[in-house]
């Protein structure tokens, strides 16, 4: 084994308004079937990286759920395994983790103790498909210090919230800026970054002297030009999901053929907990076209161009457009929703209306269940 | 020393000759259910329920499938440093070896492994029958009654005992007599195959019966107890049950899961039915695509209509084409412009374009009037066929069939194509 893994899950994002209130960005729920975790850690597991951390921080009981059981990413194996690291006080410190850099930092006793060379780290909010011995391939190739996987984006896309990247024709990174408000290319980083292990217990530890706790800011781009930090293009399909605009996207993408295809039928598979959930149920009355239906819902109405999550039970008369519905929310009778994120184990009353005007509107009632 | 209360012991080696093409590569535990179930997970998924972790899954007839179905247990619970589900095929001993000849003569050859646990009672389940129960209830009745041997029964209509092993037992429940398959049944009380014996009892019964020649439980071991003097109890389950040995129950109780709340209900939290779950996508309906009155497994693409069917997880149906009261079983694929009706058709097959089935009078089967009847088309798992050919009712279709094998296009009701294999 090569590599060991670490993935980003601690975040909160306040681009994802109401819909982080519960959960880590990292534990939300994609494509019908998937948390955005999964694929993280079935690049992983697909990638045959048998040891993984996945650090948590804001919200992380959804997330922590989601993970009691690693056997469903066929980690847990005597060698390695699924590690969740949430912060904790020591005898040394009480901090919380205070950035991306700290929370590897305070974990460091795990990246020494290993005996693999290098280290995956990823983010747990991005959809994608990765082979990661590739981009290590190519970070042994390049003899680089640091591999950072860099995407091109469309020329009109807002890259404000991502690291903007500038290469030279050797790929090495030449310009690293983080979240700039102009930017002067449009290659971002995916968050997904390779590097020796020693070398990051290196960095991590002088950083910490320095009381810097960023792991792009403080590490990345303050040693740009004194260590061979290179970028690897990927062309392949990556979303990043912190904003409600690109959830909303993200989850509608799966509606067409090509990705469905990518994700869904061709291997490696993303893998996720399974939930035990009977199949779909339609009754008469049902009308569902171009939409994606977990498993477990109960389809009583209309259902187009949406995305139900699993457990959704929708009434009769219901109309459901242009919608992402998550897990578990039960909709009553003659109920309207166009545009919409319904948050999830909702319940919508009878006969109300929901409608997002020009922007995607997220729904989120908190009325009580009653038990059928 | 490892010790259970209770355990079960699965009766899984049948092959279930009356299900046809469907049993032709695997054993009937094996068979698809519900749109992504098999039918053994109903037993295990009891047992788990019932508190129950220790289980002996005995095997015989094409265990393949059954074998990686249940691995090591996982999706019940059941993989368990102390018990757990073990899978028990015939196997040779130094003396003899034999296949398992008979029900009760399976458990007689598994002595070793039951003895393993110590248990005080040992519960017989059957893997063919589609129904939710607690064994710790029936094992409660056993206990209170100080039974030797309880056995689940049912009520039944007047008019159907005739097609049962029927009890006859006093108002305490403690039975008298049996009639199997009576002209005059005179009790409506229905055996359902599943017993709860006290070890002493099963132990001295299937010892003492261990040269009898196919030995079975309804025909020796339980007249045997009854004739020595046992206490034998019927505890009465009024529960949904569906043996589902014919394709017409079989069909009848998938169908009936479609129903608006369904007697035998998959969607309520207490008692759930797990599963080995390989394919974990959500489906897609395309937007032509109709759905009404059905139920769909994961992972499937629908583009054409569906009308009061059950489809199994990843099955793709073609753009025009119509399945009404059907069945479509795990990644089967179905071309554009196919007329499909009354038709069960197995995993993995392949069906061309403008495909009718189930189509015309309906005509008595030629080789197998009493398994290919209902009315139904029947295709086996794996199955090819070729565009454009149109199939009538009481039929069976198994391997990759092509258009010679259809005259004129057609193959006429009550005809069957069997192409290589084991098939019946």
């Amino acid at each position: 084994m090569k590599a060991i893994g670490i993935i980003l899950a601690g975040g909160n994002n306040s681009r994802m308004q109401e819909l982080s209130q519960k959960r880590a960005i990292a534990a939300m729920p994609v494509g019908g079937s998937y948390r955005s975790i999964d694929f993280a850690l079935s690049n992983m597991s697909n990638s045959h990286i048998q040891t993984v951390a996945v650090l948590t921080q804001y919200s992380a009981r959804s997330l922590n759920e989601h993970l009691s059981s690693s056997k469903w990413w066929d980690f847990g194996r005597k060698q390695g395994g699924l590690f969740v690291f949430n912060p904790t006080v020591t005898a040394d410190n009480s901090w919380w983790y205070r950035g991306t850099a700290d929370a590897m930092y305070q974990n460091i006793s795990f990246l020494k103790r290993r005996h693999e060379p290098y280290v995956i780290i990823t983010s747990g909010d991005c959809v994608y498909k990765l082979d990661y011995n590739r981009v290590l391939d190519y970070h042994i190739g390049k003899k680089a210090d640091i591999t950072v996987v860099v995407r091109d984006m469309e020329p009109d896309a807002d890259v404000s919230r991502f690291g903007v990247v500038s290469m030279n024709e050797d790929a090495r990174i030449t310009e690293f800026e983080e979240k700039p408000m102009v930017s002067r290319s449009h290659t971002i980083s995916t968050g997904i970054y390779i590097v020796r292990r020693r070398q990051l217990i290196e960095m991590l530890e002088r950083s910490a002297a320095e009381d810097r706790w960023d792991f792009v800011t403080d590490i990345l781009i303050r040693y740009k030009n004194m260590k061979q930090i290179y970028g690897y293009k990927m062309k392949e399909y990556w979303n990043n999901i912190a904003t409600v605009e690109s959830y909303y996207r993200t989850n509608m993408d799966f509606l067409s053929p090509e990705v469905r295809r990518y994700f869904f039928r061709e291997e490696p598979k993303i893998c996720s907990k399974v939930d035990d959930l009977p199949p779909a149920k339609y009754n008469a009355g049902s009308d569902v076209r171009n939409s994606l239906i977990a498993s477990g819902c109960i389809i009583n109405g209309k259902v187009e161009n949406s995305v139900l999550f699993k457990k959704v039970f929708v009434g009769r008369n219901c109309v459901i457009k242009n919608s992402v519905i998550l897990n578990d929310v039960y909709i009553g009778d003659n109920t309207h929703i166009e545009n919409c994120i319904v948050e999830s184990r909702d319940t919508l009353k009878a006969n109300t209306y929901y409608c997002g005007d020009g922007s995607i509107r997220i729904v989120c009632e908190n009325n009580e269940r009653y038990v059928l | 020393m490892v010790r259970k209360e209770m355990i079960a012991m699965l009766l899984a080696g049948g092959q279930g000759s009356r299900l046809g093409v469907l049993t032709a590569g695997v054993a009937k535990p094996a068979v698809a259910f519900g749109g992504k179930y098999r039918i053994i997970d109903f037993p295990l998924s009891n047992c788990i329920n019932s508190g129950i972790d220790t289980v002996g899954v005995l095997t015989q007839y094409q265990p393949l499938r059954l074998n990686t179905h249940i691995g090591i247990g996982i999706p019940w619970d059941l993989d368990r440093n102390n018990g757990g589900v073990t899978i028990l095929p015939p196997y040779e001993k130094s003396a003899s070896s034999e296949w398992y000849t008979g029900t009760a003569n399976a458990i007689f050859q598994n002595m070793n492994y039951m003895e393993s646990y110590h248990p005080k009672y040992v519960l017989i389940l059957s893997g063919d029958h589609i129904y939710k129960m607690d064994y710790e209830v029936m094992l409660g009745f056993h206990k209170e009654n100080h039974a030797d041997v309880t056995i689940a029964t049912m009520p039944v209509p007047p008019e159907e005992a005739g097609r049962f092993g029927i009890v006859i037992a006093d108002e305490d429940k403690k039975i008298r007599a049996f009639e199997e398959k009576p002209a005059e049944p005179r009790s409506n009380l229905a055996s359902m195959g599943i017993y709860i014996f006290s070890w002493d009892a099963l132990k001295e019964a299937l010892c003492h019966l261990k040269d009898q020649s196919g030995c079975d439980f309804g025909k020796h071991v339980i007249p045997y107890c009854h004739e020595t003097g046992r206490n034998l109890y019927a505890y009465e389950f009024n529960g949904y049950w569906k043996d589902v040995g014919t394709l017409g129950s079989y069909w009848e109780a998938n169908m009936e899961l479609v129903d608006l709340i369904p007697e035998f209900n998959l969607y309520e939290e207490y008692w759930k039915i797990y599963t080995k779950s390989d394919i974990i996508e959500p489906q897609y309906f395309s937007p032509e695509a109709v759905v009404e009155k059905s139920i769909v497994g994961e992972g499937a693409e629908i583009s054409g209509r569906i009308y009061h069917s059950v489809i199994g997880p990843g099955v793709i149906i073609g753009a025009g084409t119509v399945v009404r009261d059907s069945i479509i079983m795990k990644d089967t694929v179905t071309g554009r412009g196919c007329d499909i009706s009354r038709a069960i058709i197995a995993e993995n097959c392949r069906i061309g374009n403008n495909v009718a089935l189930g189509v015309g009078e309906e005509a008595q089967n030629r080789l197998h009037a009493d398994i290919y009847a209902f009315g139904l088309a029947t295709v086996g798992e794996d199955s090819v066929i070729p565009d454009g050919v149109s199939v009538g009712k009481n039929t069976a279709i198994s391997g990759v069939t092509s258009g010679d094998d259809y005259p004129d296009g057609m193959l006429p009701g009550g005809e069957v194509i069997i192409k290589a294999g084991d098939a019946v």
